[in-house]
């Protein structure tokens, strides 16, 4: 725990010398926090509560991106060798990545909320626990994910691409940009196997309170589990070498992390309510349900 | 009798069809250098890896302080320090941060601004990793080796890709380690590395310990020939260099010709007048008393550099 804490703390003085953090830890969230208001909220001060929700989301599934590379870097580079040689464990080492992860992402998420709540005149502050337990169980798992990508990739190209194809899925079926209403009953129901759905909904819920306890504790869930298989599969497949291989089948235990989407997905399709997740933009677009705790059945 | 601080026996590596280890042994004493010497691939580099726990061996073992690298995890870290043959930080992790990141990973920890002092590096302490020079990225490396003040140092070919000059600024570092009576295991392919730092020297030759013994000693095996390097207009007449008088070896480098005499005059002596005889003409011509170079030569049959 020790060296967790002390390889978090250089790592965000890494970070913090770092202008590329910025742009994508800072400025590109902020970015689409204006454009998502201009977009869905211009008029209808009910959906700055709904478009914080989603913002929280992107801002928090960002951890997943930064860290696969950063990791993938430093294994490229040798720098892990060095780091090798030292009473340091893979454990250390990854866990530090999704502290510091964590620890950055607050100032932005607090920027974020406070500029919705004053600058755009959202209405309530939202479930500001449900909130906080979502950014921090949320940005854990996605860092976590971020790892897994690491461990079975062998090069920096194989990450890139691998992390496109999933943020572009987490981007674009999560409810976290568009809304899930926009989509076939299909996507609909696939879009409940995302881990990044139980984050956009669980912090579109918290935001705009509408999501009842019972399925926020579902995303919570849903996601500690994710985090705790990512970590300790991404903890398994770690390697310190820049030449070492990871062997074919290996790749095979990424499925293992999805396991857990695999179950609440079929769970939440036969015996959940996420319709709530579908209809809640169109409920707050038409200003019926900003400030509901018990969503329609 | 005391154990050694570090043994190595009848070690084994392969990657895939390529065997970097046939059966290495060697043991070093507490306080003594001790340098493998060998050409790029003969299996240095894997040698003193699997020693520092990094990479397990298929066959033989291993031990350093008393403790098996493999299996010994923390308690076995907190005992070595290592130069790793390229050593890689972020780039913007400034020169004190780096010293003082690795020292809190150890119970043990050497004065930072002390190793700072002695490596010359207070005047970078705030300097980032990517604004320092080749040497100064070494020293630091060298520097972040002795943080958690280490019974045993590996050293993997730490001068390697650095100018004269600074190679002479590490020597003198390694120099003073020395006689800190630090137990050190170097590798290098520089022979003047191996005769001015070492105690005693193995050489490694396609994964293989070939010779062992101090560079006096290894000299002194080489027959105590010295070693006559000429280079000639025209190549001479079928292996009309060997028959010279004294001379009980000759090879050819690049156009030099490498004579190992016994007898150094009466060789240059027949050496004209056979030229003389084949119409041929002596372009340049140099001696050297016994080198370690000239056993590994004798040994391998091939000049460190090819």
């Amino acid at each position: 725990m020790r060296h967790t804490w002390t390889l978090a703390k250089i790592r965000i003085r890494l970070a913090m010398r770092n202008r590329t953090f910025f742009f994508f830890t800072l400025a590109m969230p902020l970015a689409f926090l204006f454009f998502f208001v201009f977009l869905f909220g211009k008029g209808q001060p009910g959906m700055i509560a709904y478009v914080l929700g989603s913002v929280l989301s992107l801002t928090v599934m960002g951890s997943f991106w930064g860290l696969s590379v950063q990791l993938v870097t430093f294994r490229e580079q040798g720098i892990l060798r060095r780091f090798r040689l030292a009473p340091v464990g893979a454990g250390a080492m990854l866990a530090s990545g999704i502290l510091t992860n964590y620890i950055l992402a607050l100032p932005t998420v607090a920027i974020e909320i406070l500029l919705c709540r004053w600058a755009f005149h959202m209405q309530t502050w939202g479930n500001v626990w449900a909130i906080l337990l979502l950014v921090s169980i949320g940005s854990a798992a996605f860092s976590a994910f971020g790892l897994i990508v690491a461990s079975v990739t062998n090069t920096m190209q194989e990450t890139q691409i691998i992390n496109q194809l999933i943020w572009m899925c987490f981007l674009l079926l999560s409810g976290a940009t568009i809304p899930l209403a926009g989509f076939s009953h299909w996507i609909q129901r696939a879009s409940l196997f995302l881990p990044a759905t139980y984050l956009a909904a669980g912090l579109q819920g918290a935001t705009t309170r509408t999501a009842t306890m019972g399925e926020i504790a579902t995303d919570v869930v849903a996601l500690t589990i994710g985090f705790l298989v990512a970590f300790e599969i991404s903890r398994q497949l770690f390697r310190w070498e820049p030449e070492a291989k990871v062997p074919g089948r290996a790749k095979l235990w990424v499925l293992a992390a999805l396991i857990p989407f695999l179950v609440f997905g079929v769970w939440q399709n036969v015996w959940g309510h996420r319709p709530t997740i579908v209809s809640r933009f169109d409920m707050l677009s038409r200003g019926s349900g900003h400030a509901q705790t018990t969503p329609p059945h | 009798m005391a154990e050694p601080i570090i043994q190595a026996e009848n070690l084994y590596k392969s990657y895939g069809a390529v065997e970097a280890l046939r059966g290495v042994s060697f043991s070093v004493e507490e306080g003594e250098v001790f340098g493998l010497l060998g050409p790029n691939g003969a299996g240095k580099t894997t040698a003193v890896e699997i020693l520092e726990g990094m990479r397990t061996p298929d066959g033989g073992s291993a031990r350093v302080c008393g403790l098996d690298p493999q299996r010994s995890g923390e308690r076995f870290k907190d005992n070595i320090g290592a130069v790793l043959q390229s050593t890689s930080l972020p780039d913007k992790l400034r020169v004190k941060e780096a010293l003082e990141l690795f020292a809190q990973f150890y119970p043990r920890r050497a004065d930072t601004d002390e190793l700072l002092r002695r490596f010359q590096l207070e005047e970078k302490r705030n300097a980032y990793y990517s604004q320092l020079s080749g040497g100064q990225k070494q020293r630091l490396a060298l520097a972040m080796a002795l943080v958690n003040d280490p019974q045993v140092v590996f050293l993997d070919e730490p001068t390697a890709g650095l100018d004269p000059q600074v190679r002479r600024e590490i020597y003198d570092i390694i120099e003073e380690l020395r006689r800190g009576k630090r137990t050190l295991l170097l590798t290098t392919h520089y022979i003047e590395e191996a005769e001015r730092l070492c105690d005693r020297v193995a050489i490694v030759d396609h994964g293989r310990v070939i010779a062992m013994g101090t560079p006096r000693e290894l000299k002194h095996a080489s027959a105590g020939t010295t070693r006559i390097e000429v280079r000639l207009a025209r190549p001479p007449v079928d292996a009309s260099l060997a028959r010279l008088e004294g001379v009980s070896d000759c090879r050819e480098f690049d156009g030099v010709y490498v004579l190992h005499s016994s007898r150094p005059p009466r060789t240059i002596v027949a050496l004209v007048k056979q030229l003389e005889a084949e119409n041929n003409e002596l372009q340049s011509l140099e001696m050297f008393s016994p080198s370690l170079e000239d056993a590994f030569i004798e040994l391998t049959g091939r000049r460190l550099r090819e």
